[in-house]
């Protein structure tokens, strides 16, 4: 009876992303159509560029910061919080560990350690504010972080004033935190051969950390009762689970692995936070999370997937179409994959009734006392 | 009819009458001119009652206020619709893409009814598919703004006067004044004299020159209370929200007024959209909600779902959105002022109430605050644009707990299921 | 007594006739060829265990459920119901167990909902007001059409609901577990309210296991057992125990009682124990009672008495608003859920599906459930799969957990397997005190007696057992002390050795018997 089941499951958590993406290559070919361009030659150009080396060195260096920001996200979700806040959290944490970087100077290793661990604890401070409130006061996380997102944008304009954390970048009119020293710097690999460009060499931490996340949420005690508190608070109450406590260190471990998002961007290519530090991939981490479905494997996939189609919009200048169509089908993806794992999700309920009937009407007699869950 | 004796109903806890709530809302608001007054005479921040701020106040009050109806007409049905800013970005794009071209009245509608899609939308995914609420909500800020982005680089690119993030100019929007108040009430103000002047400032915001737009938009207000409290739809829509087991159990059908819910709310989200585009800056641009979907969701809350209180609360937020707009560092401060009384007054409050852990909290913040300004100007104009998001989370720190939200808001439904 | 469905001499028409009603869900037959005749103007009570099939019964006639059997006649005429709204329209009228109110509406919103009297777009509420208090003048049911549901007692509450049926022209009134949760003041208006609507004409059905109350006001009673009907009797012909016997019956087998291995070590002491509901009443009150190690005192009464609560209380789920409870010597009444388990307190819960198992997880993680901070399911800070995998597929084959590997997930065992690994899951961490709730609920016969025989073991070796059920032959032939519960109190204690289930039954049913 399972060894069926089982496939059929797998092929079916699989299924739900592969039609939502089919799906939203539909919709996005009906928006092109509309619009005047044909949708074949679209996406021809799109896998084309996206195929080659460069763009792939390009890809795996924008996934390493969509795998860790998906990844913050997920620890939430696996507790049924909304971490919207990530956004603010890694900004916050980016220029806070920049300015922190370009001030000292150390030797290489301590030095970026721990440029990483202000990031992780400026991020965590930040989530802890929302943890906080929903703790003590009970309000909805989901506002509170996004309301801190926009403080967020405020405090980083404050602080990233000449006569505070920054200084004026010669020939421009940005301003940023002074450059970090190089031994604040991280180097890349040579790993995609013809590439030209090389893949930053935090796609290590960023792999470490979903390993750190697997083995969390698999194999100790708090990832198992984090789960347990997300899928059956009922449950996890009576196995002692302290709510409470659980849903302040969830919003603290979510916000500290936000802090390490930008970590790539700063300590691997601009070195500075500066004005021009790249926003919005706190709400890619959401859609990367959801599509996913908060598995470190699934997020990576989910995040090759959003790096790619990022990188190959970009050829779509030339065809002069506007590269925001990729937006559009990342828009659907999301919408599509979550109504598909809803519905795949009461499917399977429904296959898993039918056999549970059948084994039932196999070798036991109805029992005497209705059981629990059925009418009585 | 027998003569049986029957012993009276049970007293109940605490009597508390569906009382109207208008009489006490004027008290609030009265009673927060005479304070916004004091603080002006003490700090001499003579634009905190300012006609401009006070129009200025309205006038981005109305998208957080718009925004916020769509969220209570939503929540109200059982709902949670997080996806506003979303629909309201639609409603920017379809008042700016057929405004430029067929004025402002089809730019209107065209916003409103694009933000109606993305209710539909929301409604789809959330009613019919059973998909959770707030991951639908992210989903559809995220298709919204990728949507708009997209065509607004289609349709406005190459036109004169847009760009690939901006459209033409929209012609304006005709404005309405009450006759024969405009200059009165404007020497009134010139005079700073205490309160009187503070009272004029208000007046003649609110009362002159407003656009049609304002106007509908703040007409939407009392609609939503007749429609949501007063006729039998509006009966079943919300106890959809409340109990929609026991609005089921008697012949409601739960589905289609969830669905008619979440549609209206992308409709009036759409019309606040319209509104920032025609009204408040007459083009649309990339990035010109700021937000504001989220504060109107705050002001809902705010409000206790309700249009009465949700008013208060965006124009509240309406208030600070304009100071902080108007650059006036200045009245900023002088709102600390006020924020370290209040303080004071809420841990005196807690004190008599025996809660000495918020006292205690309430007081170190209120101190904190007053001396914050005790020793400077003015706030830094970086931090002024945080001001509404501030607000929202001190509001919703503060009042939580005590507000009633619809009682099945959120929660999953499934026709036929017994509880 | 009279044959089911027989009519007596002399009598008026019927207003409900069921004949023949069969109702299944997947795994169990909830009602099988049920017959009930319940003649106009009459106060007709349908009495029976938990777990007898009435609910369903009612929610068949109410147009909740479709049986799959049967024919129903209402007035008669023959009629079948799709929903809820087709009930109504013929004349019946279903006031549920569970009201079924919006605390935030007022009573008049909550009594015209579907049904709303209008003026032009408004709704009218003076005419809905004036109607609704004609009704309650009429049969005498007191209420304030403005005030807010939430603000209500219960007693009122179900006023409300009354209201509600008869406002829709209800003629038949179907009433469940009326007496539930109210006082007896409350049962003293109820019954009042119910003989004036009876005087009206109405017809009234309601479903009970309050035997006393039920011989007060009932004209006529059908008992139902085992998800048919057994007997229909007039209320004066039958004594509270009589129809006890007729509800229970006995059928299983009583597990024997082996020697005494009561010591006089006391493990867990439970002191004035009070917990308040949400509106301030006590759902338990001042509780005490001792078990000693190696003791299993068996705590019997109808479900809604507050067993609940008690049992949430002892594990630390829900706030006592006074009282002790000691684990030895040891003041654990603040300590949290986890302490008290990891100072070895086991629990098996009444309602697994939602405190005893993650249903989409497998079954080696359900083992951990509980238990996930000492060995075998926890080294440290890490979760030890292996260890939790073998003691799993040892819990497996020593409880007889009926599947076909330890990977698949719980949901995908029946009710009565997941029991058993509920049960050996708890029963392997219990080190002191195992507090069990229903153990044996859901679980075939030949599984109940290993369970039980597991008990006694453990019970040899010194636990101490707090058992709550509601299967009378369990609790007597697995207890060393015996109480009653009744609306939260405990009100008798019964010697295991002595006792009859039909005492046992009565006494939890309040027909104020003292039990020897």
């Amino acid at each position: 009876m399972t060894g069926r089941l089982d496939v059929r499951r797998v092929l079916l958590a699989v299924a739900a992303p592969v039609l939502a993406v089919a799906f939203a290559a539909l919709v996005t070919s009906l928006v092109l159509l509309v619009a005047g361009d044909a949708p074949l030659p679209v996406f021809r150009a799109m896998l084309e560029y996206g195929g080659r080396p460069r763009s792939q060195a390009l890809i795996l260096n924008t996934a390493t910061y969509y795998y860790l920001s998906a990844l913050a996200v997920a620890i939430g979700f696996r507790m049924n919080l909304f971490n919207i806040g990530v956004e603010g959290q890694y900004r916050m944490a980016a220029l806070v560990s920049a300015a922190f970087a370009g001030a000292v100077t150390l030797p290489p290793v301590l030095h970026v350690g721990l440029t990483m661990v202000v990031a992780v604890l400026v991020g965590a401070f930040w989530a802890g504010i929302a943890g906080l409130l929903k703790v003590t006061r009970g309000v909805s996380e989901v506002i509170s972080t996004i309301m801190l997102n926009a403080i967020a944008t405020a405090v980083i304009a404050f602080l990233l004033q000449p006569s505070r954390l920054a200084v004026s970048v010669q020939g421009s009119n940005n301003i940023g935190t002074r450059q970090i020293p190089a031994s604040g710097r991280v180097p890349g690999l040579d790993l995609i051969p013809g590439a030209g460009v090389q893949v930053t060499g935090l796609i290590l931490l960023s792999v470490a950390c979903g390993v750190a996340y697997w083995l969390m949420l698999g194999r100790t005690r708090f990832g198992f009762d984090l789960r347990a508190a997300g899928a059956s608070p009922g449950a996890a109450a009576a196995s002692g689970v302290d709510f409470k406590k659980m849903t302040l260190a969830a919003m603290l471990l979510s916000g500290a692995v936000a802090g390490l998002v930008g970590m790539p961007q700063l300590l691997g290519a601009s070195y500075t936070y500066s004005l021009d530090f790249p926003t919005s991939w706190g709400f890619t981490g959401i859609a990367i999370a959801l599509l996913g479905r908060n598995h470190p494997v699934g997020i990576g996939i989910g995040a090759l997937l959003w790096a790619f189609l990022d990188q190959s919009s970009q050829i779509l200048q030339l065809q002069k179409v506007a590269p925001d169509i990729v937006a559009i089908m990342q828009g659907t993806i999301v919408l599509s994959v979550v109504i598909a794992y809803e519905l795949v999700r009461r499917y399977r309920l429904v296959l898993e009734q039918r056999s549970v009937g059948r084994a039932l009407a196999d070798d036991q007699p109805p029992p005497v006392a209705a059981p629990s869950g059925a009418p009585a | 009819m027998s003569a049986a004796t029957l012993a009276g109903p049970s007293a109940p806890k605490s009597v508390s009458r569906r009382r109207s709530a208008l009489p006490r809302i004027l008290l609030g608001l009265s009673g927060l001119l005479v304070l916004l007054a004091v603080v002006r005479a003490i700090t001499g921040a003579n634009d905190l009652t300012s006609s401009g701020t006070v129009n200025a106040a309205i006038g981005l009050a109305v998208p957080i206020g718009m925004a916020g109806l769509g969220g209570l007409w939503s929540e109200r049905a059982g709902v949670v619709n997080i996806g506003l800013e979303g629909m309201l970005i639609l409603g920017t794009f379809g008042a700016g893409w057929f405004g430029y071209q067929h004025g402002p009245w089809v730019g209107m509608l065209a916003g409103v009814l694009l933000g109606g899609l993305g209710g539909l939308l929301h409604a789809i995914a959330t009613v019919l598919f059973g998909v959770d609420h707030i991951v639908s909500g992210v989903a559809i800020n995220i298709l919204g703004l990728g949507a708009t982005r997209y065509l607004a680089a289609v349709v406005f690119s190459g036109v004169p006067g847009g760009g690939e993030t901006q459209s033409p100019r929209i012609p304006a929007m005709p404005r309405v004044s009450l006759p024969g108040l405009d200059q009165p009430l404007l020497d009134l103000e010139r005079k700073n004299w205490f309160l009187l002047s503070d009272l004029a400032g208000v007046l003649r915001g609110g009362l002159v020159n407003v656009s049609w737009l304002t106007v509908i938009a703040i007409v939407m207000l009392p609609l939503s209370y007749w429609i949501l409290w007063r006729t039998s739809f509006g009966l079943r829509l919300r106890s959809c929200g409340e109990n929609p087991w026991a609005a089921e159990s008697l012949g409601v059908k739960v589905y289609r007024y969830k669905f008619t819910a979440v549609i209206v709310s992308g409709l009036l989200a759409g019309l606040g959209g319209s509104y920032l585009s025609i009204v408040a800056s007459s083009i649309y641009r990339d990035g010109q909600t700021g937000g504001r979907g989220f504060i109107g969701l705050a002001a809902m809350i705010f409000g206790n779902w309700r249009p009465g209180g949700l008013a208060s609360g965006a124009a509240l937020f309406g208030f600070t959105d304009a100071l902080q707009l108007r650059g006036s560092g200045e009245s900023i401060h002088a709102l600390l002022l006020l924020v370290a009384l209040g303080m004071l007054v809420v841990a005196g409050w807690n004190l008599r109430r025996g809660r000495r852990v918020a006292a205690l909290v309430s007081a170190v913040l209120g101190v904190l605050v007053l001396a914050w300004f005790l020793f400077t100007d003015t706030v830094p104009s970086e931090l002024t644009g945080a001001l509404p998001y501030v607000t929202t989370l001190v509001v919703l720190a503060v009042a939580t707990q005590r507000l009633r939200m619809p009682a099945s808001d959120g929660l999953p439904y499934r026709r036929r299921t017994a509880k | 007594m009279t044959e089911p469905g027989a009519p007596s001499a002399g009598r008026g028409a019927f207003a409900v006739e069921l004949a023949g009603i069969t109702k299944r869900f997947p795994g169990v037959v909830a009602n099988r060829d049920i017959n009930l005749s319940v003649r106009a103007g009459t106060v007709h009570a349908i009495v029976g265990e938990n777990g007898a099939g009435k609910s369903t019964l009612m929610k068949i006639l109410y147009g909740m459920q479709k049986p799959d059997e049967g024919t129903i006649t209402v007035d008669g005429r023959l009629l079948t119901f799709s929903t809820p709204a087709d009930a109504i329209a013929a004349g019946i009228g279903m006031v549920h167990q569970h009201f079924m109110l919006a605390d935030n509406l007022t009573v008049l919103e909550n009594i015209v909902l579907g049904s709303e009297p209008r003026s032009g777009l408004t709704l009218d509420f003076g005419e809905a007001a004036r109607r609704i208090t004609g009704i309650a003048d009429r049969y005498g049911l007191e209420i304030d059409p403005h005030e807010l549901v939430e603000n209500l007692g219960v007693g009122d509450r179900q006023r409300v609901e009354i209201l509600k049926v008869l406002y829709r022209g209800a003629k038949i009134l179907i009433l469940d577990e009326p007496t539930a949760v109210l006082v007896p003041q409350e049962v003293d208006e109820l019954f009042d309210a119910l003989r004036e609507l009876k005087a009206e004409g109405l017809t009234v059905m309601f479903i009970s296991h309050k035997l006393g109350e039920v011989l007060s006001v009932a004209d006529e009673i059908t008992v139902i057992r085992a998800g048919t009907t057994v007997a229909a009797v007039l209320p004066d012909q039958v004594t509270a125990r009589q129809l006890a016997e007729l509800m229970v019956g006995s059928e299983l087998p009583v597990p024997e009682l082996r020697e005494s291995t009561v010591t006089d070590r006391p493990v867990l002491t439970v002191e004035g124990l009070t917990v308040l509901s949400a509106d301030g009443r006590p759902v338990v009150d001042d509780v005490t009672f001792t078990i000693h190690a190696g003791e299993v005192l068996g705590i019997a009464g109808v479900e809604g008495n507050g067993q609940a609560e008690l049992v949430e209380a002892i594990m630390g789920m829900r706030p006592a608003a006074s009282g002790r409870i000691l684990l030895g010597d040891e003041d654990v009444s603040h300590w949290s859920t986890r302490a008290r388990r990891e100072a070895g307190i086991a629990y098996i819960p009444e309602d697994r599906t939602r405190h005893g198992l993650l249903l989409e997880s497998p079954l080696w993680e359900n083992r951990i459930l509980g238990h996930q901070t000492r060995p075998p399911n926890a080294k440290g800070v890490w979760i030890d799969r292996k260890g939790a995998r073998e003691d799993t597929a040892r819990i497996v084959k020593e409880y007889d957990v009926r599947t076909p590997s330890i990977d698949v997930t719980a949901s995908s065992l029946s009710g009565g397997n997941q029991q058993k690994l509920i049960v050996g899951r708890e029963m392997t961490g219990a080190q002191l005190a195992l507090v069990a709730a229903h153990p044996t609920r859901g679980v075939d016969v030949g599984a109940q007696a290993a369970i039980w025989e597991h008990l006694r073991t453990a019970r040899a070796r010194g636990l101490a057992v707090l058992m709550v059920s509601a299967d009378l032959d369990e609790l007597i032939g697995m207890s060393d002390s015996l109480k009653v519960i009744l609306r939260g109190r405990m009100v008798a204690d019964a010697d295991p050795h002595t006792v009859t289930p039909e005492e046992l039954g009565s006494a939890m049913t309040g027909a104020a018997e003292h039990v020897a």
